[in-house]
């Protein structure tokens, strides 16, 4: 089997010893254009694999910033039809940057699974993160997914714990995104040195690239994390970035775009400073 | 085409499903702690002196068994079957959700767990959880959506001074879903030291179950009573149904009875035309949401609809995932009633029994209303009186126009 885009693109950055920055946004917000916008900034900012959040009504385990952005993204009008769109579009330009689909199982249920996982895959989707499809769930759509070649990317907690790892990255391809708190998106802000000893310990387990998420707002966090992880990922503050931008009517303005590149610059110099300066401890 | 099955009663399999529906849709983070719930779970409900210290608490703390009533005036006006009514709101606290939240707190007990939040709607739930927390000492939270604080301000300040601290939910339409929402994510965040008590028999495997079994004493209750009272079965067994609880608690010793009719009802609100509704049975499709696969009131996109009822416990755009499979499978009728039929019946049941409903069992009184006329005066219908109307009296003057 040939090599996914993100194989090829964790493959890349580990010759380099950079770890990957995911960035996560809200299909459709603030609107579906200017969501592309978005979407088209961001491998120039520095983002290695974009994370593509689909709006759901009842996003059981995200924090403030993430349910807004989903609920501005439906206000506006968002759709599975146009997100796979959005993938689409962004495809026609960039044919190397790996896209995640990020959310709840119920708006692809509806949409019907099989037919999902084909739009999605002729769309130019690399893999399926989904909140509420647990290992115990694979037969419903984690099977079917890399049947087409999709990667399924599971989440591990802090929950998750030595004996039901195994289960947990069965299925698991093209990374492992490790959950730094008990906790919904974007809430308190991960203890590091918990975070590097969870990363080891599942790095124990599989081969796969671990990234974490969950809380982790800042360039100088995002440093910390990355010393260990092989990638991070900062989500509610870069919705927060395109929120702040809005007029009073949540319509984007000139600065919408802008605004989420400079925030993805910074965590992008911030990675890479952290990993220079352990290189030259090393060196 | 369906083919029944040998026995309605068996289900959940060992994964959750009734059928098509229910199962385990929940975060990484919340599934080791749901598989310890099930283990913790299927001991405890095998262990004869867990099932001895519950039925200890129903009898001394929750009142019960409740007695089956014969409404001798409802069914001489109405002028057909013979209604008799559970009177499960005769219950400490009101209504039936006291049964489940006994047995889940002796639960939380044995999981060691030091933290107990739940949602709640009508705010019947909330009570009932209060209640238990005040009587172990355990410190409670419970999520309640803004408009429903606002509608059901008896019960808020009753569970104040029950000592829970309310959490008022603006997410939403403020209701019983966004409620959920927000308990799970609480849930999520506090997982080692919480357990989350769901009211309604929903929710991730084994909730639905669990839930189920401990409601049940309803149905059972009333089995052996109307053996006693008329010594033969019903011909037809009514509940309202939100969540259904209440409605599976009184149907699931009824089910094999294949003779028996079984009527959940469905809060209609302002009728099945338009969004205005819950009744998610008869004009919802299957999905996923808070943790099952079941019916769902949602757009053509997945997106899960508001829905409306005058009642709020039964304002929920889900239903417990084993109503759906016995809906599927024929077993048990879903009906609508709308807002102004519960009023109706409501206003009946107060005059001519001297029983104030909740405007919970106000829905199946008046799916009762249409179906004793019906039916012969020798034949029988047992319905689950589930709640006390006192929580709706303000609510209920305003519908009527009544300054207070």
């Amino acid at each position: 089997m040939t090599k996914g885009r993100i194989e090829l693109r964790f493959g890349e950055l580990k010759a380099e010893d950079r770890p990957a920055l995911v960035a996560f946004v809200m299909a459709g917000d603030p609107d579906s254009e200017t969501a592309l916008d978005i979407v088209k900034a961001l491998p120039g900012a520095g983002a290695d694999v974009i994370e593509l959040g689909m709006p759901f009504s009842d996003p059981m385990a995200d924090g403030p910033a993430v349910q807004l952005a989903g609920q501005r993204a439906l206000k506006a009008g968002q759709t599975m039809a146009k997100t796979l769109d959005l993938v689409r579009r962004f495809r026609d330009a960039d044919g190397d940057t790996p896209i995640v689909l990020m959310g709840y199982y119920n708006p692809i249920y509806s949409y019907g699974n099989e037919r999902f996982l084909d739009d999605a895959a002729a769309a130019g989707v690399d893999g399926l993160i989904i909140v509420d499809l647990p290992p115990e769930a694979d037969d419903e759509l984690c099977l079917p997914a890399l049947a087409r070649g999709l990667n399924f990317i599971r989440l591990a907690t802090p929950t998750t714990d030595d004996r039901r790892l195994p289960a947990v990255l069965a299925n698991t391809s093209g990374f492992v995104y490790y959950v730094s708190i008990t906790g919904i998106t974007g809430s308190a802000a991960p203890d590091t040195a918990k975070v590097a000893a969870a990363v080891g310990r599942i790095k124990r387990h599989t081969a796969l690239p671990v990234a974490v998420g969950f809380g982790v707002k800042t360039a100088a966090q995002a440093a910390a994390i990355g010393a260990t992880a092989d990638g991070v990922v900062v989500g509610s503050a870069i919705v927060d970035a395109v929120r702040t931008s809005l007029d009073e009517d949540c319509r984007a303005t000139a600065s919408t775009v802008d605004a989420v590149v400079g925030l993805v610059r910074q965590l992008r110099g911030g990675i890479d400073a952290a990993r220079r300066e352990i290189a030259e401890k090393a060196g | 085409m369906t083919v029944a099955p040998n026995t309605f009663r068996a289900g959940p399999d060992e994964r959750g499903f009734f059928g098509l529906f229910g199962g385990r849709f929940v975060a990484e983070t919340l599934m080791p702690l749901i598989l310890d719930l099930q283990k913790a779970w299927d001991e405890a409900k095998h262990d004869p002196a867990f099932r001895s210290e519950l039925a200890g608490l129903s009898a001394h703390y929750a009142g019960r068994p409740s007695p089956l009533y014969f409404a001798e005036r409802l069914s001489a006006h109405l002028g057909g079957a013979k209604i008799y009514l559970k009177r499960d709101e005769l219950n400490h606290t009101g209504s039936h959700k006291i049964n489940n939240t006994l047995g889940q707190i002796l639960l939380a007990r044995r999981m060691g767990k030091s933290r107990i939040i739940a949602e709640t709607g009508a705010g019947q739930h909330g009570v009932a959880t209060a209640t238990v927390c005040a009587r172990y000492g355990l410190p409670c939270v419970v999520y309640m959506g803004e408009t429903d604080v606002e509608r059901q301000k008896p019960n808020v300040f009753r569970m104040k001074l029950l000592g829970a601290e309310i959490v008022p939910v603006s997410a939403g339409a403020g209701t019983l879903k966004d409620a959920m929402n927000e308990a799970l994510r609480d849930w999520v965040t506090n997982v080692e030291t919480t357990y989350y008590l769901i009211g309604t028999a929903a929710g991730p495997h084994p909730y639905p179950e669990m839930v189920r079994d401990f409601q049940s004493v309803i149905g059972t209750e009333a089995k052996e009573q109307i053996m006693v009272a008329e010594g033969r079965l019903p011909d037809a067994v009514v509940a309202c149904v939100g969540g259904g609880s209440n409605a599976i608690g009184l149907f699931h010793p009824f089910l094999d009875d294949a003779d028996i009719a079984i009527y959940g009802v469905e809060a209609g609100g302002r009728g099945l035309d338009g969004d205005e509704h819950c009744a998610s049975l008869n004009a919802g499709r299957p999905g996923v949401l808070h943790g099952n696969r079941t019916y769902l009131l949602q757009d053509g996109d997945g997106q899960i609809l508001e829905g409306h009822s005058i009642s709020a416990g039964l304002d929920y755009p889900g239903i417990g995932p084993e109503h759906s499979w016995l809906k599927e499978s024929g077993r048990v009728t879903y009906v609508p009633a709308t807002d102004d039929e519960a009023l109706d019946a409501f206003q009946l049941c107060t005059k001519l029994e001297g029983i104030i409903p909740a405007l919970e069992p106000a829905h199946a009184l008046a799916h009762v209303m249409k179906l004793a006329p019906t039916m012969d005066k020798d034949q029988i219908i047992v319905m689950n009186m589930c709640g006390r109307g006192d929580k709706d009296v303000f609510a209920v003057a305003g519908h009527l126009g009544v300054e207070m």
